[in-house]
């Protein structure tokens, strides 16, 4: 194994995963491909949404095939950048509105 | 920007792009492809036999009013190579006596910035009224020069098929890709194209357009991206259009040039070779289609004949056309092939699964 956790190259082999476990791999494939097909929401919006939780859950592999698609299915930077801001600020205030619990424990304790 | 001939860069010489993409950028590069005769060998498909000659598809020469980065012909206003009323007369010949030959696609470069440009769409729309006659107009030209602005009626009088370059609607990617300024003239052209009844509902006037992606990736599904230009262009510009032919960049001249220099070149051959399509393989534009180039010369497709790769014929030349060599040829392939069997496929027409 590498001395690092991450390598590019890796990406393209996603597929292989198969080899330990084909049945399990088909079924995600096949959900996964389901999942990002036009429905209710275009595959171009859901392409967008993939690329802010990509960032949210900083899966770099996530993040280099979801701004790849992103772009490719004709967002601007500017779009991609707010959907990543989407992301952060979500991110930011998960933390943050927990801030409220810290308050209500220290008003429960406090003289 | 230049054309690759006028910055006397390696890769304006054919064989070192044909070099290139069977060995690979350096010498003793290890990056190698699967030969794409043997993906053809896979699926039964090699030798590549043609279907028809259904479509001459008549390069009227390399001069252009833009240089774009992507164009596969390395056009441009410094280019002299422009066809002839003797060889347009060899053309004329074979329209006339191939009733198999249903469509004349007539490209270039500018195919308007050939002097004879009007005498040969009059000629050959005389010789055979049936026959189906597409400009490839870059639309810039159209607002280039006064003496261009009645191309539009001039299109509209002899029924003519326009199908015309606008990478995106919007200015940023489509003036990335075809140079500033490029985007307003063309929203200006199209809308004098609208004007006398291209593109509109009922009026029998055909006007396309042709999405390139304007970067190192594949087009996306033809259909969405044709429903995003439809509301974006009407919305914003109030323009029209019929179809958007979504096409994908083939890794050849100044597209090649760009893929190298921005460190794409590997990746983009990986990825369409694992998008290599059996489907669209049996669909590609070379097996109804002969391409003539500015001198005459036969080859299988546009992108052949900028790779210098005759037809395999003993006839190359159109004074010499002879269908039935043409119609059991083999057809030339080689790498930038997977250009056009990659995903959806890719063909002057767009996608063509």
């Amino acid at each position: 194994m590498a001395n690092h956790y991450y390598n590019a190259e890796d990406l393209a082999k996603f597929g292989n995963i198969g080899e330990h476990g084909k049945k399990l791999a088909d079924k995600f494939f096949d959900w996964y491909g389901t999942v990002f097909a036009d429905g209710a929401l275009t595959a171009k919006e859901k392409s967008l949404i993939a690329l802010a939780v990509a960032h949210a859950v900083q899966c770099p592999y996530c993040i280099d095939a979801y701004s790849s698609d992103a772009y490719e299915k004709g967002y601007s930077q500017e779009q991609m950048m707010e959907a990543v801001h989407v992301a952060a600020s979500i991110k930011g205030g998960a933390a943050l509105v927990h801030g409220v619990q810290m308050m209500n424990k220290v008003k429960e304790i406090a003289m | 920007m230049k054309s690759l001939r006028a910055e006397h860069n390696r890769l304006s010489d054919s064989h070192e792009q044909i070099a290139q993409l069977e060995t690979g950028i350096h010498e003793n590069d290890p990056f190698r492809l699967v030969p794409f005769q043997q993906k053809l060998e896979k699926i039964g498909m090699y030798p590549l036999r043609p279907t028809g000659v259904n479509i001459l598809q008549i390069n009227m020469g390399k001069m252009c009013n833009q240089v774009c980065a992507h164009c596969h012909v390395d056009a441009g206003p410094d280019r002299k190579e422009i066809m002839t009323k003797d060889i347009m007369n060899y053309c004329i010949d074979v329209i006339k006596n191939n009733e198999d030959i249903t469509t004349v696609d007539l490209t270039g470069g500018a195919p308007e910035m050939n002097p004879d440009f009007i005498w040969f769409v009059e000629k050959i729309k005389e010789t055979n009224p049936r026959v189906h006659i597409i400009v490839r107009c870059n639309l810039t030209i159209i607002v280039a020069n006064k003496k261009y602005y009645g191309l539009p009626e001039f299109y509209k009088k002899h029924g003519l098929e326009v199908v015309s370059s606008l990478p995106f609607y919007t200015k940023d990617r489509t003036d990335r890709q075809r140079g500033n300024g490029v985007f307003e003239d063309s929203i200006k052209a199209l809308k004098m194209l609208n004007d006398v009844g291209y593109g509109v509902d009922g009026s029998g006037l055909v006007l396309n357009l042709v999405y390139n992606p304007a970067g190192a990736f594949l087009p996306p599904a033809q259909d969405a991206l044709e429903k995003e230009f439809k509301q974006s262009l009407q919305k914003d510009f109030g323009i029209s259009f019929n179809n958007l032919f979504a096409i994908t960049n083939l890794p050849i001249s100044r597209y090649l040039d760009y893929l190298i220099k921005s460190g794409n070149y590997e990746r983009y051959m990986e990825k369409l070779v694992a998008a290599f399509n059996p489907a669209a393989a049996a669909n590609v534009m070379c097996r109804n289609t002969v391409s003539v180039g500015w001198d005459g010369e036969l080859y299988d497709c546009d992108f052949n004949q900028m790779l210098e790769l005759k037809t395999d014929t003993s006839h190359q030349h159109i004074s010499s056309f002879n269908k039935t060599e043409l119609n059991t040829r083999n057809i030339v392939i080689n790498q930038h092939c997977y250009g056009c069997t990659a995903g959806a496929g890719s063909s002057c027409g767009g996608a063509v699964t």
